[in-house]
């Protein structure tokens, strides 16, 4: 092997570093995803997009001369009432039907969020300078942007907040017991429309949360939505819905992978190797289940 | 039933007058004419697998994609260096004689036929595997990861794009460009159009629909579902990447994630244009690939630089309000044109009930 990684095992150390705090961040998005999908049954193609709006409204803070890192707080509370808007609009419309039309009407919603962030912040790779330093670690041979330790450390903050607050709040419970079974939910007095209304603006927000973070710690884009979405399809599909643990986890696997796969192939494969991998772990587990005659489901 | 071959018959032959003279009608619209042709082809490619065989792909863009990649480097590669033409950027360095150009043509579109053809076999096992939405993001990944590692390939131009062979130059009549790749569209539409209708009139397609109905029942029954569903991709493959050979050609000019694999806008409007139509139906996706290329050609530059968003707008209203297409209302309106018998006495019985 003729890699640069494998001649200098420092550069390990690094990628991995890197992969573990950048899959946290993924994690926060895919725990998003896991909430919607097991309480509503939709997939949102638009997950990356709200990501990157999220990030976009960091960004603006700081040209208006705040501190981003105040976006953690301001990003999603702006973002919750997006996402209990877009509920209201389209969501609530493809909530009981086939998967598929929610696929191709969060897909028309990415693409109009898309444009929109184009026209608003214009098409350059935009980043919020939080100005935190770096951290130099085993003789500076390894360098560590203070903004991502800044950046896990809040995603595993409000990832804990959320669990402890879907656990213990009345708005929780009743999330939890519509995702058991809406009908009953129903009956018993649920209004689960609203519930509905307010899993998608949770989720939002923690898209808003992320988005900030990757406004401090990588760069935004209008156009980087979807590998966003991909990713977090990704870490749901092998962590199974509303498993934290094993969300955060296979985050961080997913952070170590793409580390990886950019210093030995290259970062120009760097998308497209995200996309395989999503490839690869459908195909293999619908091998594995096939020799049980099943499917995924 | 004679009756009705006849009526087929004149509005067969009508159709097949007016594209003959279509160029010559409208010459101005040559280029959007060929491009209606080829989004016909798509959208009824497409809806041999999203609506007959309820397997909702955004991975057929894969086929188009190589289909363009291929057609143009085969028409470069037999007779000049492929690196090198993409380094230089094409036409400066080296020219095609008329004769190669066509030659490369005819030799670029048969490959272009038959590698997706093979591939969508190859992969075919192990993608149509999975069902439903889990089907739908596989091929969407398929899709994109296809555009992003070819926009990593040196060889084909990776970034800066791939100039496709520019027309022979010795053919001076300024419209023969125009005609030669109108008439190979049209063709290829013909061809589609005729291969789709058999497979209308087939054991195949019956299959197909038990496979939309209910897969686990249609298995049961003693039918080989991967079987038919892997053939079934076959047929889109071949035909979507003749299309995309041909629209390389066309265009003149190869992107990897704008042009070729181009999940963004061609990838999702062939999905579209048969929803729009009415999938499930013959006539659907070349009713709405009609329909929508002229409202996208003819709103397009009046909305310029909101085009995205109204296309979105436009994605989220067709789902949710049309989820059934144009066919799918008419179907519903006049249920009597599409043969489905309706007892009168139970429709009387159902208005009561109303």
């Amino acid at each position: 092997m003729d890699f640069l990684i494998f001649k200098a095992p420092i550069l390990m150390v690094q990628a991995s570093l890197d992969g573990i705090l950048l899959g946290i961040l993924f994690a926060l998005i895919a725990y998003g995803m896991a909430l919607q999908w097991g309480v509503m049954n939709i997939i949102n193609i638009a997950q990356g997009d709200l990501v990157i709006l999220g990030g976009y409204i960091a960004y603006t803070m700081y040209l208006a001369g705040i501190h981003p890192a105040w976006g953690v707080i301001v990003s999603p509370i702006i973002m919750f009432f997006v996402g209990w808007a877009l509920y209201k609009l389209v969501i609530n419309k493809v909530v009981d039907r086939d998967l598929f039309i929610s696929i191709l009407a969060t897909f028309g919603i990415a693409i109009i969020f898309q444009q929109l962030m184009n026209f608003i912040f214009g098409a350059d790779v935009v980043v919020a300078q939080s100005e935190y330093g770096t951290t130099m670690l085993f003789d500076n041979s390894v360098t560590l942007p203070n903004s991502k330790i800044f950046s896990a450390v809040v995603s595993i903050l409000y990832a804990i907040a959320l669990v402890i607050y879907m656990k213990k709040s009345r708005l929780g419970r009743a999330i939890r017991a519509t995702a058991q079974n809406a009908r009953a939910a129903k009956i018993l007095g649920v209004d689960t429309e609203k519930v509905y209304a307010a899993t998608f603006g949770i989720n939002a927000a923690l898209c808003g949360i992320a988005g900030a973070l990757i406004a401090i710690t990588l760069t935004l884009h209008p156009y980087v939505g979807l590998p966003y979405t991909v990713r977090s399809f990704m870490i749901v599909i092998v962590a199974g819905l509303g498993n934290l643990p094993a969300v955060a986890i296979s985050g961080m696997g997913l952070g170590l992978f793409e580390e990886f796969a950019d210093y030995i192939l290259g970062t120009e494969f760097r998308i497209g190797a995200v996309f395989m991998l999503l490839v690869f772990i459908l195909v293999y587990r619908r091998f594995k289940l096939s020799k049980k005659r099943e499917y995924l489901k | 039933m004679d009756k009705v071959k006849q009526k087929d018959l004149i509005l067969y032959s009508g159709l097949i007058i007016l594209g003959l003279a279509a160029p010559f009608l409208f010459p101005g619209f040559k280029v959007q004419l060929t491009i209606l042709c080829v989004l016909i082809v798509l959208a009824m490619t497409w809806n041999l697998q999203g609506g007959e065989m309820g397997y909702n792909t955004f991975g057929n863009i894969l086929f188009y994609g190589l289909g363009m990649y291929l057609t143009a480097s085969v028409q470069v590669g037999m007779f000049f260096p492929l690196a090198e033409w993409t380094e230089s950027g094409g036409e400066k360095t080296f020219v095609h004689t008329t004769s190669q150009y066509f030659q490369g043509m005819g030799v670029g579109l048969l490959v272009a036929a038959l590698v997706p053809t093979i591939i969508a076999g190859a992969i075919g096992y192990a993608i149509l595997g999975l069902r439903g939405h889990y089907f739908a993001i596989c091929t969407l990944g398929l899709g994109i990861a296809a555009g992003e590692i070819a926009g990593g390939i040196e060889i084909i131009g990776a970034g800066q794009g791939f100039t496709t062979p520019p027309f022979p130059k010795d053919i001076v009549d300024p419209g023969a460009r125009g005609d030669f790749f109108y008439f190979l569209s049209f063709v290829l539409l013909i061809g589609t159009f005729v291969f789709i209708k058999w497979i209308y009139g087939s054991r195949f397609k019956l299959i197909l629909n038990a496979i939309r109905d209910n897969e686990d029942k249609a298995e049961a029954m003693g039918i080989q579902t991967m079987k038919y569903k892997i053939v079934g991709w076959m047929v889109s493959a071949f035909f979507a990447g003749l299309a995309g050979g041909i629209m390389g050609g066309l265009i003149g000019y190869i992107d990897s994630t704008d042009v070729a694999f181009d999940g963004r806008e061609m990838g999702v409007f062939m999905v579209l244009m048969a929803i729009l139509g009415g999938k499930g139906t013959l006539w659907g996706p070349v009713i709405g690939a009609a329909l929508f290329h002229f409202l996208k050609e003819g709103f397009w530059t009046l909305i310029l630089g909101w085009q995205y968003v109204a296309l979105g707008v436009l994605i989220v209203v067709i789902v949710i309000y049309f989820p059934e297409g144009l066919m799918g209302w008419l179907r519903e309106k006049y249920p009597e044109r599409f043969g489905e018998v309706i007892d009168e006495k139970d429709r009387k019985a159902q208005v009561e009930l109303k």
